[in-house]
């Protein structure tokens, strides 16, 4: 079916969550379009229900109900709309049952491996493992992790077009003793993707095609400098419907209702993202942080890189944050002494009691210095992905390849970063959006000028999965309705003396210019009309670099945003805190006044 | 109406039970539908592939992999022992013959004519499964276990670790406010489930297992402690597997906290009577919580609490994150509106009565209902 955007006038989208369905309801309103309303109702996946319909049926209730029309026919979208009734288009995203859960291999970890790697989270997949030739295990304990996990798909990978047949014979044959089982049953054949060497294909097939369900698609690197991982990324998301969403309970009957694929929730974010940098030719990095897990989008020059920590979140998975971090680095955001026993068993509590919230104003702090660690790690995790092809020296040797421990370099450069958007409780709730303004800042590190946005309520999965038939309804809604302009970040690179002379900002707009010059170490906030466009100018001192170049002015159009223009002076490459414990209390007691983050001192 | 649902866990005398015993893969059923069962019995086993041994024939050999299925001694399928040449070859003009011993005892499973590589399977791993609870076998599931039915007393513990275990019921610390003194802890204890009160020390964990301790069943326990036990921070709450000499089931959380009346005085209740416990807890995905079974003779109605339970007005209940960690009281009222926190976060709040007379405000979120 194809489908002519000039003829959709409004649009239902679900997302199936694991424990939420979220439905909202886009129409179009004059010349834009425009969400109406949202309607939210547990996700029906699990027993006793195992349908995921039931709950689209009730949240799209909800929708109704809200919207003042009907659009059900009993248990059915009415679709195109007729009059008062229906939608013209419907979509959906699903992550509930824990997402796409996928294992990949290459031939050597830091080439194929992580090129394949890429492809799976970028279409949305969690990587519960990578097995390549060199990745330090042997032959049989390769095979013992791969009959552990039961992964919901496998993407095998491994050498360029036209190179070696025999290590990718070998992949093949681990896979084939190894004999995995899909994760939803042994009733099904196990989804395995080759995007390997063409020349090996044959091999492949010989060996796996009658014991899975197996799709060959063009390599995914096809030479040493070249990655092409689209056509994998495309078989995911076939796979993705036709093997493992049509075992979870009722998603053959969902799959009817649509005329556009469910994609992996994670996959239809990335898509988003992706176009709004396009649109916006900046570069752009979005982050999700939820209670198992974090999700870091980026689009540097042009290419988009997802990662998902699977172990990183605010509650779930909030004792793998300090286990991960160290207890020192969570306490060194905390403006007050704590106890360490004590916040060691809070946090624990917090584990084993993932819904509770924070009621103190102390445990509100703790929770978001938690969360900067976790948001840290993420983002770590994310730069060391998000590289550039590795081994692509022609006068390397295969075995310096195979030993290499360098990464790529990283393709995130935080100077070209243009626009650095978060969601998820602790930050699209936090009580003051300065609070989350300040959690990102310090877990990013952006620097010279970047715009903060937070997504209030997380429609970025159904605006994701709406672009690949609806672009401009997509990022209009996107950035009309689903985005929280928080304002911008100023952050000179370099570093100096407290009180040292470090930037003079000028800020015009419609009134009156206003000019400051903000000494090293500080954070001042310069207000910003919510709405609108103002004009920054900011010249640094020697020294000092916006990313025009060290010692030289930029300009620039700001957008408006609640929180405003926050100038951090704080130094960048290195950005450290005072080691001093009453020193560093003083400066975080002084950065959140300057902000006005909290009610009170903390 | 007044009226909202909490998590809460399971403490109660009577209910009943059925327990999964299930294989990691297809076996034998060792047991019948009716039998009566005791916790060690054995009621599956099988035998899980062996592990696989990976030999490069054509590089030991320094032939061409299209020629390795010449060179095998024996054919795909056939057992071989630790030692035993597998296959053999001339090379150096066929002035030298080679050949390549088996790595270990084993059947050939597969040679690859484009690898060079023979796969070699070792012998089978041999898994039993025992019955964990004393009880009936209700239902045979054809080729991978039973399911065990009992009726007992059962408590759900928040969070455990260490495996499945079973023993009689010790009460040693003297009330479910007390602390466990290590030196309490002695030969006589082995075997044993443990009740330790409010909270214990690394130290008389320690004690505990070097006694032979089964399981402690306590209130809390410090998470600095936990690590010391685990020798690692914990990450992520999936618990059950580790290997540490006994079973510890917290009943309440981290920290010392007064296990619940209701908990202490139905296992002081039980004491001398064989407990079933397991320390297994998974947070993410399908909440599983420690639990403590103790399977008992009587037919009293099971009285299942599910679950949730309802949060009304009387209700008593327990807060379950600071400022008021720990602390039991009855709600006394559900505000409907929306109430601003110190935190300045909006939320639906209850007031409680604590056992002292004071009133507090706490978000909804926070506290758990106890079954009374």
């Amino acid at each position: 079916m194809t489908l002519d955007p000039a003829n959709i006038h409004s649009i239902l989208a679900t997302d199936c969550g694991s424990t939420t369905t979220k439905a909202i309801l886009i129409e179009r309103r004059g010349d834009h379009f425009r969400l109406i309303v949202r309607g939210e109702a547990p996700t029906t996946v699990e027993a006793p229900f195992e349908d995921v319909t039931r709950g689209v049926l009730n949240a799209v209730r909800e929708v109704e109900e809200l919207a003042g029309r009907p659009i059900l026919d009993g248990e059915r979208i009415v679709s195109p709309q007729r009059g008062d009734t229906g939608v013209d288009l419907y979509v959906s995203t699903s992550s509930a049952g824990g997402g796409l859960q996928m294992m990949v291999s290459g031939l050597v970890l830091q080439m194929t491996g992580e090129s394949a790697q890429r492809a799976a989270l970028g279409a949305g997949a969690i990587v519960m493992d990578v097995i390549a030739l060199n990745d330090g295990r042997r032959p049989h304990e390769k095979i013992r992790r791969l009959r552990q996990l039961r992964p919901d798909m496998i993407l095998l990978s491994g050498g360029t077009d036209g190179g070696d047949v025999k290590r990718v014979a070998e992949m093949a044959e681990i896979l084939v003793a190894a004999d995995p089982k899909a994760r939803l049953g042994a009733d099904y054949l196990l989804p395995v993707i080759y995007a390997g060497n063409a020349a090996a294909a044959p091999v492949v097939r010989e060996s796996l095609e009658s014991r899975t369900a197996l799709s060959v698609v063009p390599n995914l690197r096809p030479t040493l400098e070249r990655e092409n991982l689209k056509p994998a990324r495309d078989a995911i998301h076939e796979l993705f419907m036709e093997h493992v969403m049509a075992h979870a309970p009722g998603y053959k009957k969902l799959m009817t209702w649509s005329p556009v694929p469910i994609m992996p929730t994670p996959g239809a974010v990335g898509l988003i993202i992706e176009k709004v940098a396009k649109r916006d030719g900046t570069a752009v990095i979005g982050v999700d942080i939820g209670g198992a897990t974090t999700d870091v989008f980026s689009v540097f020059q042009g290419v988009f890189n997802r990662t998902v920590s699977a172990n990183l979140g605010m509650s779930y998975s909030v004792s793998n944050v300090m286990a991960e971090a160290g207890i020192e680095n969570i306490l060194r955001w905390v403006p007050f002494a704590v106890d360490e026993t004590e916040l060691r068993n809070r946090i624990k509590n917090k584990m084993i009691r993932p819904t509770t919230i924070p009621q103190s104003l102390e445990d509100l702090v703790i929770e978001q210095a938690i969360a900067r660690e976790a948001l840290r790690l993420a983002f770590e995790q994310h730069k060391a992905l998000a590289v550039g092809l590795k081994g692509i020296q022609t006068e390397r040797t295969i075995s310096d390849i195979m030993t290499q421990d360098q990464s790529g370099s990283t393709l995130v450069d935080l100077q070209q970063l243009g626009l650095l958007v978060g969601s998820g409780g602790v930050l699209s709730h936090a009580p003051r959006r300065a609070q989350a303004a300040l959690m990102m800042i310090d877990a990013f590190l952006p620097e010279g000028l970047t715009q903060l946005a937070v997504d209030s309520i997380f429609m970025a999965p159904q605006l994701g999965v709406l672009s690949t038939v609806h672009e401009a309804a997509a990022t209009e809604v996107f950035e009309r309705d689903c985005l929280i302009r928080l304002g911008a970040v100023l952050a000179p690179v370099g570093g100096g003396r407290a009180g040292q002379s470090c930037v003079t900002v000028t800020l015009s707009g419609a009134g009156a210019p206003v000019t400051r010059a903000v000494p090293f170490g500080e954070i001042v906030l310069l207000p910003l009309p919510a709405d609108g466009d103002v004009t920054l100018s900011a010249t640094p001192d020697r020294g000092f670099d916006l990313g025009a170049g060290k010692g030289k002015p930029i300009e620039a159009a700001l957008r408006g945003g609640v929180v405003g223009l926050i100038v951090d002076t704080r130094g960048r490459r290195p950005f450290t805190l005072p080691h001093g414990r009453d020193e560093r209390i003083a400066r975080l007691r002084a950065w959140n006044l300057a902000l006005d983050a909290y009610p009170r001192e903390v | 109406m007044a009226h909202a649902y909490t998590p809460g866990l399971r403490v109660t005398a009577h209910a009943v039970l059925r327990r999964e015993r299930r294989l990691p893969l297809k076996g034998r059923v060792m047991v019948e539908r009716g039998q009566h069962v005791a916790p060690d019995t054995i009621v599956a086993r099988t035998e899980l592939p062996g592990n696989v041994q990976t030999v490069n024939l054509a590089a030991k050999l320094s032939i061409d992999p299209a020629r390795v299925l010449d060179a095998i001694a024996s054919p795909v399928g056939s057992g071989v022992r630790k030692g035993d040449a597998i296959a053999s070859g001339k090379s150096l003009f066929g002035l030298i013959r080679n050949s390549v011993a088996a790595p270990a005892d084993g059947t050939i499973e597969s040679v690859s004519t484009v690898t060079g590589q023979l796969i070699l399977r070792e012998a089978p791993i041999p898994v039993e499964i025992s019955a964990y609870v004393r009880g009936e076998v209700v239902e045979v599931l054809p080729d991978e276990g039973v399911v065990v039915q009992t009726r007992g007393a059962f408590v759900q513990g928040i969070f455990g670790v260490g495996g499945e275990t079973f023993g009689p019921i010790e009460p040693v610390a003297s009330g479910p406010d007390a602390v466990l003194d290590p030196g309490a802890i002695d030969a006589r204890h082995r075997g044993k489930v443990v009740l330790a009160g409010a909270y214990l020390t690394y130290d008389a964990v320690v004690a505990c297992r070097d006694a032979g301790v089964a399981a402690v069943v306590v209130g809390g326990f410090d998470d600095h402690d936990l690590r010391q036990l685990l020798g690692r921070d914990l990450g992520v709450a999936i618990t059950g597997s580790e290997d540490l000499g006994l079973t510890l089931v917290l009943t309440e959380g981290f920290g010392r906290i007064r296990m619940a009346e209701r908990t202490w005085s139905l296992l002081v209740s039980r004491a001398g009577q064989v407990a079933s416990v397991s320390g297994a807890t998974q947070i993410r995905a399908g909440v599983m919580r420690p639990e403590i079974i103790v399977p008992g003779d009587d037919s009293a109605p099971a009285a299942d609490v599910e679950g949730a339970l309802a949060l009304e007005p009387g209700s008593l209940l327990r807060v379950i994150r600071a400022p008021h960690f720990g602390r039991i009281g009855r709600a006394v009222a559900l505000p409907t509106e929306l109430h601003a926190l110190d935190s300045e976060a909006s939320v639906r709040v209850v007031e409680v009565e604590f056992q002292d007379g004071e009133r507090a405000v706490v978000p909804r979120a926070n506290v758990e209902r106890i079954a009374e």
